[in-house]
């Protein structure tokens, strides 16, 4: 069970916020009522497939889709033909940045199939057999060309070009051939050289991490309809529908409003979700072939075509003074993009050594392309991997210093008024505290057993705030409808409504909170960045205040006095004063009924760009134990504590932080790409893509922390992707605290560590 | 595809001896379905043999049991006596899937999916099974570590088919044990597998021991020389020793994705030498 630490003293009589209520869309998805990607379906509905590239690199010369169009029961193929050119421009989306001319080549390959599933035609058909065998019948002429997939090898002068276009950005002057490195980054401030000069101590490392995939549970999938007169509509799975829209309608040279997105439920998304894969495809093949047309991907098209995050070779240095403070602080990052330009290694960058108040900073990234996947964001995209390499170097400075690890961290740890080596100074924010709760925590002082070793790591996420709009409807019973545009992942349903209660001063189950279609409810970013909670909850705030306003309004009306005269209090309208008259108090609802005669329907609509979003910092604590004899290394416990500035609903803000650690675990020991020396994926499922099971987990603990954020009405600051940050470099930490060896290679799968372990076993290391 | 689910072992095996094309047995389908909705394979015919009753049926016979080829997993374990006589080749069939794939699996189904890494292969071989098979020249037996032939490939003509396993009685004194490593704790899939069965005399000296591994070859293999070095011994740490070094230089491995030569050579005599460890206090309890 978790305990919440408070460190302010907001002086709030909460009802509703804070409490643990049951989610309002439990019932459905317990009972299998709810609606995922898959389950829609239309009368006449088609069956839609992709035919996707077996090369990791090739020419495509040319596509001949006669046999399959002449197939009966072939309704409509599709291919590049079909998508148009789209000029090269970089548009920030969320926490990425997207490029239309990139996007069109990933829905369907253009010139070259660029990674092993790229998509290169697809099928609409009257039956999954029909269109299995059209697929076999398109004749694909490739030219087969070198491929690359790890990052510094794509980086060497002669490594296969994928993109002629590439001229790494960022480097002056321009060079003069393409290359795979498409940008080069640089964050810092001071002078590291000077910083180093004045260290006692100094940890200089390379890293090696693969990418990982997001491991959603439901693979992609959509039902797409259009009209003949070009009226579309659109079910998936995804995290942000509105964005779905903005770029489907882009790729079909579409009105945005003629595509109305209805976004299901969705079984996991962790970032995954933000971009789209198979939406514009659907609805080209629907628009061609005038039936709806249904699109699901395996679970091997998922590993094959959608993205992961990015893989990256890393180097850190860091310098300690002996009596414990980083003076200077410097990494190279090289992410892997996959077949695209746009990996995460900007905001990797940021965030290398966010943690730490250190004058001298020098952080510089590589944005390279390689033949695989085009990387998505996964949850607090570029930060896992520069914050493992940094919080696997700030351990090994404490042990060289024989200082704590937590007080090392302690001693160096960014705090209100730090300035970041990105640029701003920190407003109130929680490391201390998260560091404190783990050296206070019982599970710190608790005994080892033989082979186990303990680490801890820190780790920083931004959070977002953005586009957001709220309506709220109030009925003529005094109940009400909630309706946000954000699709709900992490029980925004819930934590909005409890603020919707709370605001209004009615019964939670008195509030019905729905994710509104595209076309019902003003525009809305996607789910990401950790904003949800923040800015879907003020824009909740700020429409349920409107509300409270109009009740006062229609109070006054009532009761012919000036709408200064009352006032609001838990619940109820009140004269104010004795000097306003003597009326009996009207609730929420004795207004609502009369709402018809006192000017009609009663509602809050909130239309906001949300600014003020506090970034998380979070603390992980874990203990694991290693077979020295396979090299197997698993978690024997786990303590996870992070600031979530108020968590509105503990549970789920608990749920976070859980599901990051046990992503993590995945991370750290088992999960990579498996490719084989043509560049194809050997692993595409579950079975040998080993996420782990539940079986390979303890319970994790959690530990909330609360310093309020200032800049919400209840404190809030996004929670989800921080808790991703902190588990590789903690579990790394940890394993070499039992094993004696620094491991700087993930994932730490059993035939590395037993080698490593054997090795230092032969060179006289401990056993 | 034609699907037929006859109710006789001869029916069965003139069916399957009938078709045109590929045809396969189908007991528990935790691998043919996979198999099918991944396209791997396209039979012309599945034989569905759950309908036929001794094929799902246990029974007592000389001792030993007679196990069903198409017992799920789940009921072999929940039978009193096998778990008793042969915990190693229950826990080792325990081992395939979840909870839900166990209700289905089979033991006859998993040694004739002819992986080198299937769980119970290893354990059944160790425990000296006795394989029954029905062809259109009729029934004839084989020991367990002569159906698979290669990776997916069995020593089965075409319209033969298994019927049954037969674990043999057990003398006092033995114990077996099946160690699987995976680098998870479930749903996996083994990079190495090891079987031990032994007997003790009297005074605790090993008198017969068989040693089988899994997934460090093209098939399961039943190493002679493991078994030798336990043979004779009171099981000491010498013997395990010379167990675990026998086990591993049995082994001829590849790379691939579940790990690598080096690594399934060292864990191999690990897990044999482990599983040992189980059989020999197993031995002794009984």
């Amino acid at each position: 069970m978790s305990q919440a630490l408070r460190t302010d003293d907001m002086d709030q009589d909460l009802r509703v916020v804070g409490t643990r209520p049951v989610r309002p869309d439990g019932v459905d998805k317990v009972t299998g009522r709810a609606m995922f990607g898959a389950d829609y379906s239309l009368p006449g509905m088609l069956v839609g497939r992709v035919l996707r590239s077996p090369h990791a690199h090739a020419i495509i010369k040319s596509i001949d889709t006669s046999k399959a169009e002449a197939l009966p029961g072939v309704k409509a193929v599709v291919t590049r033909d079909d998508f148009q050119e789209m000029p090269s421009e970089f548009i920030p989306a969320g926490e990425m940045l997207i490029n239309y001319r990139d996007v069109v080549r990933n829905v369907m390959a253009r010139e070259k199939a660029l990674y092993d599933g790229h998509a290169v035609a697809a099928v609409a058909a009257t039956s999954v057999s029909v269109a299995k065998k059209a697929l076999k019948l398109i004749k694909v002429d490739y030219e087969v060309l070198p491929h690359v997939i790890d990052p510094s090898e794509a980086m060497k002068p002669d490594a296969p070009v994928l993109h002629d276009h590439i001229f790494t950005d960022g480097v002056e002057p321009k060079p003069e051939k393409p290359s795979n490195v498409a940008k080069r980054v640089e964050f810092g401030m001071g002078d590291v050289e000077a910083g180093f000069a004045s260290a006692d101590v100094v940890v200089e490392r390379s890293f090696k991490t693969q990418p990982v995939h997001q491991g959603y549970i439901e693979p992609h999938a959509c039902v797409a309809s259009v009209s003949a007169d070009g009226q579309a509509e659109l079910w998936c799975s995804t995290q942000g529908h509105y964005v779905v829209r903005a770029n489907c309608a882009r790729l079909l040279g579409m009105d945005i409003s003629k595509i109305r997105v209805t976004a299901s439920e969705i079984g996991g998304g962790f970032g995954g979700k933000t971009v789209v894969y198979l939406e514009p495809v659907a609805l080209a093949l629907s628009r061609k072939a005038c039936h709806p047309v249904k699109m699901v991907m395996s679970r091997e098209e998922v590993f094959r075509a959608s993205g992961p995050t990015s893989g990256a070779d890393i180097w850190v240095k860091m310098g300690a003074t002996k009596d414990g403070k980083i003076v200077a602080a410097q990494t190279d990052l090289k992410y892997q993009a996959g077949a695209f330009p746009g990996s995460p290694v900007q905001p990797g960058a940021m965030c290398a050594f966010a943690p730490y108040d250190v004058e001298n900073v020098l952080a510089v990234g590589y944005d390279v392309v390689t033949n695989r996947p085009k990387v998505a964001a996964y949850r607090a995209p570029g930060g896992p991997i520069s914050e493992y390499a940094v919080e696997s170097v700030v351990d090994e400075l404490a042990r060289k210093l024989e200082i704590d690890p937590v007080d090392f961290r302690l001693q160096n740890a960014a705090q209100q008024g730090t300035r970041a080596a990105y640029g701003p100074k920190f407003g109130p924010v929680g490391l201390v505290q998260t560091l404190e709760a783990v050296k206070n925590h019982e599970h710190y002082k608790a005994p080892l057993g033989p082979n186990q070793g303990r680490g801890v790591a820190s780790g920083f996420w931004f959070n977002i705030g953005g586009e957001t709009s709220v309506e709220i409807n109030l009925s003529e019973d005094g109940t009400a409808t909630l309706m946000s545009g954000t699709p709900d992942i992490g029980g925004s349903r819930a934590s909005l409504a409890m603020m919707a209660a709370e605001e209004l001063c009615i019964d939670l189950e008195k509030v019905r909170p729905l994710i509104a279609d595209t076309s019902s409810l003003g525009y809305n970013f996607l789910t990401g960045g950790s904003r949800v909670t923040f800015s879907a909850g003020l824009a909740t705030v700020e429409a349920a205040r409107e509300i409270v306003k109009e009740l006062c309004a229609r109070a006054a009306k009532i009761w012919e006095i000036p709408e200064d005269a009352v006032e609001w209090e838990k619940g109820y309208v009140r004269p104010a004063g004795e000097n306003a008259g003597n009326f009996e108090p009207l609730s929420v609802a004795d207004i609502a009924k009369v709402a018809g005669k006192t000017g009609g329907p009663i509602a809050g609509y909130a239309r906001i760009n949300a600014q003020g979003a506090a970034p998380s910092f979070g603390t992980h604590l874990v203990d694991v134990e290693v077979d020295p004899e396979t090299g197997r290394a698993w978690v024997t416990r786990y303590t996870v504590v992070q600031d979530a500035g108020k968590a509105i609903h503990p549970s789920y803000v608990e749920g976070q932080y859980q599901g990051g650690a046990v992503q993590g675990i995945g991370w750290a020991f088992n999960e990579e790409y498996i490719y084989d020396d043509k560049g194809c994926l050997e692993n595409p499922g579950f079975l040998d893509y080993r996420i782990p099971v539940a079986s390979d987990v303890p319970m994790i603990d959690t530990v909330i922390v609360e310093v309020p954020n200032p800049r919400h009405p209840y404190g809030v600051r996004g929670v989800g992707e921080t808790p991703i940050v902190p588990p590789m470099g903690a579990i790394a930490n940890a394993v070499s605290a039992a094993t004696g060896i620094r491991f700087t290679e993930l994932p730490m799968s059993p035939p590395k560590v037993l080698k490593a372990l054997e090795e230092h076993r032969a060179n006289g290391g401990g056993d | 595809m034609r699907y037929e689910a006859p109710e006789t072992i001869d029916t069965a095996v003139s069916l399957l001896a009938g078709a045109g094309g590929d045809a396969r047995v189908l007991a528990g389908g935790t691998d043919l379905l996979v198999q099918l909705r991944a396209d791997m394979i396209e039979p012309e015919l599945v034989v569905d043999v759950k309908k036929i009753q001794s094929m799902r049926t246990i029974t007592e016979e000389n001792g030993g049991f007679r196990i069903g080829a198409a017992v799920a997993g789940a009921e072999l374990s929940e039978h009193p006596k096998v778990k008793a006589a042969w915990p190693g080749v229950v826990e080792a069939v325990d081992l395939i899937g979840s909870t839900q794939i166990q209700g289905r699996a089979s033991m006859g189904g998993n040694l004739c999916n002819g992986s080198p890494a299937a769980d119970s292969v290893p354990a059944m071989i160790a425990a000296g099974t006795m394989v029954s098979i029905a062809g259109p020249n009729g029934e004839r037996e084989v020991p367990a570590e002569e159906i698979i032939v290669g990776p997916g490939k069995t020593s089965l003509a075409k319209g033969e088919m298994v019927t049954s396993l037969f674990l043999p009685a057990r003398p006092a004194r033995s114990g077996d044990a099946y160690l699987r490593f995976i680098p998870r704790t479930e749903m996996d899939i083994a990079v190495v597998g090891a079987g031990v069965s032994l007997t003790l005399d009297e005074g605790g000296t090993c008198t017969a021991a068989r040693v089988a591994l899994g997934a460090v070859a093209a098939t399961p293999l039943l190493v002679q020389e493991a078994a030798d070095a336990l043979i004779g011994t009171k099981l000491d740490d010498a013997a395990m020793e010379a167990l675990a070094a026998a086990a591993s230089a049995a082994c001829n491995p590849i790379d691939d994705k579940r790990g690598t030569k080096d690594f399934r050579i060292k864990v191999a005599g690990v897990l044999a030498r482990r599983a040992a460890q189980i059989a020999l206090e197993r031995a002794r309890g009984n």
